[in-house]
């Protein structure tokens, strides 16, 4: 897509990644502290309120991998001993990390200060930071943040983590930072926080129109982006959040559809939910894949990866270490089968869903084991049917367009025999 | 007990998928029930205070065909949830009233799930063991984790635990924690006197019959060992790394000794020894249980290392203690904490110098041609050119 | 008449269907697939066209002059096909030969090339005047290569001036690729006078082909189907997904199936379809060779024996052995393994052909199960011990079903197709 073609909003938050990316590269000299942390549980507020710059390597992966350089870095892992079989963000990484530790845009990457290992819906999480402790050779703090195996967070459960935040974590980023926690700041944060979070809901939900002014899974992606990184709770964040709303209303009142890598998609033919993270290596030509097909995605769960508010939570400025608690608990991946079974069903009828996808990726176990479960019992519940595709996140050799594009218009054209009704073709 | 007749027993209960033993258990008394647990570890204690047999379920192994059970999974995940999704779909766990999963990784996890999903009726509990570099924290939220547990299992025993039924059924298992680490300190000591094939047997018969059937017969296997060790030999020692959790198949293990090695310390079975101190009886046993694991458990690849060397040191700690000469690590295939963490346990053994092989199973793998060379190899070199 | 047309342009074979205004069956055929698709489309078609021309020759010709002359006929037509093509293949070896002589010289390598395509010619021309010849190949590359390659070993040998069997083969592996990729005049029309005359048939055979040649066919609409194409040669209407082509085309020869199985060379199918034939979900495995004929060929290769031949091996297994490798590569070591265990080869193909069908039971499973009637398509539903297998395991997990296999399955996706077309003209 040429600039041009992109929304203000999607070219707003490119720059306000590069500027992140600038800034982090002159932390040395800034002296701001930086912290390496998952999307998923990332306590951007509280990084912030202790002045420190976050670091999210999984953005870092997925930049380079849609900027092509994912390729190289995995087999440069693979060739030092990790294995074909595990996490190809985590690979992508380390080879970023060995070839220099350039950003996706290329800016020097900062060391950490503070590795701090928000262990939050995925096992891999754990080993990750493990492997760069041992490459920055710097102090990690733990958090640990139960799952909801039962569909709920217990009051032990919230207790203990806003107990990890208050012992272990405030006194590590006191530690790195050289600066005291000061709540009122991370008050400000989350108030900010909050804020932003309405705006991104009224956008999510804007996809119960038809026709749907947004795609809720490639756009979204673009929607999040900042959200999901290192702006939530700040200045820049909230001007973000209230520019994109305004953008989407207007063109939700015009009555039309999003912006995609085939043009304007007005001509919406089938409105899908869809599961599991996009593919990175060939985003466009995926997203493409759909657009030209008239396929546009009403609402997906990935885009809760980072947290979820469209079901009411907002961080709560009065309760500061509990809301963090509650924040981390309700991340998607943090979520049992029953509650994303729950939620796609949900999607699929709050947002008039045609059809499901779910999009398996073979790095990510914690998506991925237990989806053919989730496929049976989504179509059971909803009547929908359900397609199932699979590729995966950074690796380019797992990408098979012809596979993909097979089984694409296979499901797209089902949904239109079905609706057309026995014997004619559409 | 003969030294064979107990190996022909532990046979035939670990080749029994219908779970004979278990199922007569529960018939021999009103109102029995068992609970299942996946690998790689659950608190036993709790089920045996809530009057309840606590059944290990370690998947099909080679023995079973998988018809169902792929169906449920993706060609990149283990093989273990098959074979185990595969048991219960074909009615095999039907005796069951209850399933543990611990947080060993996303799928045991996710499957946890599947289960409340196919089997709504049945108790589901996901273990979220406590991790973390703090260990006062952790133990309070395990303690609380493990009391909530212990409620639910007597409600569904019929016989809530009280504080005598858990220190009654720690100090069991502490006996039966002892026992194992003098099994294994009697292998280490004189390993052609214990073949690894029959100590994997026993443990995992172990857990398949009540305790007190597995301790009778560990003490009569121990004091066989003792009575009549066999010719002394000298092979390369080895200890093999990664199999806590998907387990290999015997042929896989008779043929790693059979070509010219000696399994002198290993991560089998793991949740048998996982604490590898007893557990204290005085007191509040749920907060000693919690405390034993947040403070005593084996470092492995399922749980967060705190300490930054630990890593690194683990197997040249290891080795040394089991004075091995090299180290082979071997997985399953996809499994994502054993593959995760190679690369730093191999550069820990690299940096001691420690010589190591690598290799990965599946738990139905049928034919071991190229596990016998390469252990082979290995074992010769090792003769050769020395080990650590 | 009017006529639908389908075409399928598979991995390993293009096919084509050709029906008339009821959806009868007129004419199918086969080729195959080459990386020219617009040929490879066309191809399939002209025989499809040519079969269907045949079947109405077929009752004209049989009621003037008995089944015995048609059968001539064909085989006439044949070898005047496959001679057009030798000729197209003579030409652009020396064609060849002009730019790149080699070592041996022009004069040599043409005067062996001429030998042999003479040879090959004569052969033909044996082949049709032997009432039983032995069975081979329907396609030009395999008949031709194989014919080629063991005359010019003997060219070789007797060759006096240097020309080498590697420099006659190269030749021909160049230019065959050339020759599929160019069009060729192998219709009905073009062939059907001089296959007549080599038959001596009288003039009431005459006035039979005269009609079937004459006979209007007008194909009024067309569907094509084809695995992950980047591009088809068929316009964007034209095309169906070839999930929804085989769902349907098993409806028409099954009409109360409710479940597919598709088991081609490199992928495999689970589709479950409703009662008018639309597909209601489906499963597909096109990354793995388990559970693929690919898995088959590359035991065949391993057991160096023929594909055709490993089903009835197989079928003589009183102990088939358990295979546990899901893996193709590895299936070969555990093979390998058993046999210098003195594993009896039928036993092992048994459990090979055992494991090939669990992984499509997989894939049906993950598809929504085995519903009555159960249809079973592809190249390895010809295989017996696939088929035992599946019926075994099929009763085992699901109960009595009725298992349907057509001799005409390798269709089915064209045949869906054309169905497509038929119903696309009536809506």
């Amino acid at each position: 897509m040429a600039d041009d073609d992109k929304d203000r909003s999607m070219l707003l938050q490119k720059e306000m990644l590069a500027e992140h990316y600038r800034r982090l590269e002159a932390a040395p000299e800034t002296r701001e502290p930086v912290v390496y942390t998952f999307v998923p549980g990332n306590l951007t507020e509280l990084i912030r309120s202790f002045g420190a710059l976050p670091v999210l390597p999984e953005i870092n992966a997925l930049q380079s991998a849609m900027r092509g350089k994912s390729g190289a870095y995995i087999a440069a892992a693979e060739k030092s001993g990790h294995s074909e079989d595990v996490c190809s963000y985590v690979k992508c990484d380390i080879g970023m990390l060995k070839a220099g530790n350039v950003s996706p845009t290329g800016t020097r990457l900062p060391k950490p200060d503070l590795l701090l290992l928000s262990y939050t819906g995925c096992y891999t999480f754990m080993k990750w930071f493990e492997l760069l402790r041992e490459e920055y050779d710097c102090p990690m703090v733990f958090l640990q943040v139960p799952y909801q195996g039962d569909g709920e967070q217990s009051p032990a459960m919230r207790a203990y983590v806003a107990r990890q935040i208050r012992e272990s974590l405030v006194p590590a980023l006191e530690k790195a930072t050289g600066r005291r926690y000061d709540e009122d700041r991370l008050r400000e944060n989350l108030g900010r926080s909050a804020a932003a979070e309405d705006d991104l809901v009224a956008v999510l939900k804007s996809a119960q129109k038809t026709p749907s002014p947004i795609d809720a899974y490639f756009g979204a992606v673009y929607y999040v982006g900042p959200i999901f990184s290192a702006f939530r709770g700040t200045e820049e964040g909230l001007a973000y959040y209230r520019a994109l709303r305004q953008e989407v209303e207007e063109r939700a009142a015009r009555g039309q559809g999003p912006s995609t890598p085939a043009g304007r998609l007005d001509d919406q033919k089938y409105r899908l939910v869809v599961e599991g993270p996009p593919n990175w290596t060939h985003f466009r030509e995926f997203w493409r894949m759909f657009a030209e097909e008239g396929a546009v995605v009403v609402a997906s769960t990935y885009s809760k990866v980072g947290g979820t508010y469209d079901f009411g939570f907002r961080h709560d400025p009065a309760d500061p270490l509990g809301t963090l608690a509650d924040y981390c608990s309700g991340c998607y991946t943090n979520r049992n089968l029953s509650s994303r079974v729950d939620m796609l069903a949900r999607y699929a009828k709050d947002y008039g869903a045609d059809g499901f996808l779910i999009h398996s990726v073979k790095s990510c176990n914690s998506f991925s084991a237990g989806q053919l479960t989730i496929l049976r019992e989504v179509e059971r519940r909803t009547g929908l049917p359900g397609a199932f595709i699979e590729s995966d996140l950074v690796d380019p050799r797992y990408f098979s367009a012809a596979n993909l594009k097979n089984r694409l218009e296979s499901y797209f054209q089902m949904l239109a025999a079905r609706r057309a009704g026995a014997g004619v073709v559409a | 007990m003969t030294r064979a007749e107990i190996v022909d027993w532990a046979t035939e209960v670990c080749e029994d998928l219908e779970f004979g033993a278990a199922r007569r258990w529960i018939s021999q008394g009103p109102g029995r029930k068992a609970v299942g647990y996946l690998p790689v570890y659950a608190p036993r204690e709790l089920v045996r205070a809530a009057g309840m047999l606590p059944v290990g379920v370690h998947g099909g192994g080679d023995r079973l065909e998988i018809i169902r059970g792929d169906a449920f999974y993706q060609s990149y995940i283990c093989h273990l949830p098959r074979s185990v999704v595969e048991l219960a779909q074909s009615g095999r766990l039907d005796f069951l009233s209850a399933v543990l999963f611990p947080a060993t990784c996303d799928v045991i996890r996710n499957l946890s799930g599947m289960w409340q999903l196919l089997y709504p009726k049945l108790y589901v509990r996901y273990l979220d063991l406590p991790q973390g570099g703090e260990p006062e924290m952790a133990a309070d939220f395990w303690r609380e984790e493990l009391a909530v547990l212990a409620g639910d299992l007597g409600g569904i025993g019929g016989v809530p635990a009280t504080d005598d039924a858990l220190r009654e059924a720690i100090a069991a298992y502490n006996a039966a924690r002892s026992l194992i680490r003098e099994l294994y300190r009697a292998r280490r000591d004189a390993p052609w006197s214990v073949p690894t094939e029959e100590l994997y047997l026993l443990l995992r018969a172990g857990e398949l019959v009540p305790l007190e059937e597995f301790v009778a017969r560990a003490r009569a296997y121990l004091a066989a060992v003792e009575a009549d060790p066999g010719r002394v030999r000298d092979r390369a020692r080895v200890v093999v790394v990664g199999s806590f959790c998907e387990q290999p198949p015997i042929g896989l293990i008779k043929t790693i000794e059979r070509s010219g090695c000696f399994i002198v310390d290993d991560d089998f079975l793991l949740g048998n020894r996982m604490l590898d101190e007893d557990v204290a009886l005085a007191g509040d046993p749920l907060r000693n249980l919690a405390e034993a694991f947040v403070r005593h458990s084996v470092s492995n690849s399922t749980l967060y290392e705190p300490d930054p060397a630990g890593k690194r040191r683990l197997i040249r700690d290891r080795v040394a203690a089991a004075r091995a000469d090299g180290v082979i690590f071997a997985s399953a295939s996809f499994c994502d904490p054993a593959l995760l963490d190679r690369p730093m346990l191999r550069a820990g053994a690299e940096q001691a110098g420690i010589p190591c092989i690598a290799f990965q199973f599946a738990e139905n793998t049928g034919q071991f041609q190229q596990f016998r060379e390469q252990a082979g190899t290995f074992a010769d070199a090792l003769k050769l050119w020395g080990g650590a | 008449m009017k006529c639908f047309v389908g075409i399928d342009l598979g991995s390993t074979t293009t096919k084509a269907v050709v029906l008339d205004e009821r959806g009868e069956m007129l004419g199918r055929g086969i080729t195959n697939s080459r990386s020219n698709y617009d040929l490879a489309a066309e191809l399939a078609r002209t025989e499809a066209f040519v079969s269907a021309r045949f079947q109405l020759l077929q009752r004209e010709v049989e009621r003037a002059a008995g089944p015995g002359t048609l059968t001539r006929l064909l085989r006439a037509f044949r070898l005047e096909q496959m001679l057009v093509q030798l000729r197209a293949l003579r030409a652009r070896i020396e064609a060849e030969i002009e730019k790149s002589p080699g070592p041996a010289g022009r004069g040599a390598l043409c005067a062996a090339v001429g030998g042999i395509f003479e040879r090959l010619a004569a052969e033909e021309e044996a082949r049709f005047l032997d009432s039983d010849p032995p069975a081979r190949s329907d396609f030009f590359r395999d008949a031709a290569g194989s014919a080629y390659a063991r005359l010019a070993e003997d060219a070789a040998r007797v060759s006096r001036a240097g020309v080498t069997f590697d420099a006659l083969l190269g030749l021909y592996d160049k230019c065959i690729v050339l020759v599929e990729n160019e069009p060729l005049e192998l219709g009905f029309r073009e062939h059907i006078g001089k296959a007549l005359d080599r038959v001596e048939s009288g003039s009431a055979v005459r006035s039979a082909v005269e009609a079937a040649i004459t006979a209007p066919l007008d194909v009024a609409a067309t569907v094509g189907t084809g695995y992950g194409r980047a591009r088809l040669p068929f316009p964007k209407e034209q095309i169906r997904s070839e999930i929804l082509c085989h769902g349907l085309g098993a409806h028409v020869l099954f009409p109360a199936t409710r479940t597919v199985l598709d088991i081609g060379g490199q992928d495999t199918k689970a589709i479950q379809v409703d009662g008018s034939g639309i597909v209601t979900s489906f499963q597909m495995n096109d990354r793995c060779a388990a559970g693929c004929g690919r898995y088959l060929g590359y035991i065949a290769d391993e057991m160096n024996m023929g594909l055709h031949e490993l089903g009835p091996l197989a079928m003589e297994s009183r102990r088939p052995v358990k295979i546990s490798s899901t893996c193709t590569v590895f299936a070969g070591a555990e093979l390998r393994e058993r046999l210098s265990l003195g594993e009896k080869r039928e036993d092992i193909l048994a459990g090979l052909h055992r494991a090939v069908i669990l992984r499509a039971m997989s894939l049906l499973a993950r598809s929504g199960g085995i519903e009555d009637e159960f249809t079973f398509t592809g190249g390895v539903a010809k295989n017996p011990a696939a088929v035992r297998a599946l019926e075994g395991l099929v009763a085992e997990n699901y109960g009595a079903r009725r298992i349907n296999i057509s001799p005409d399955s390798i269709y089915t996706g064209a045949l869906g197709g054309a169905h497509f077309a038929l119903r696309g003209a009536a809506a």
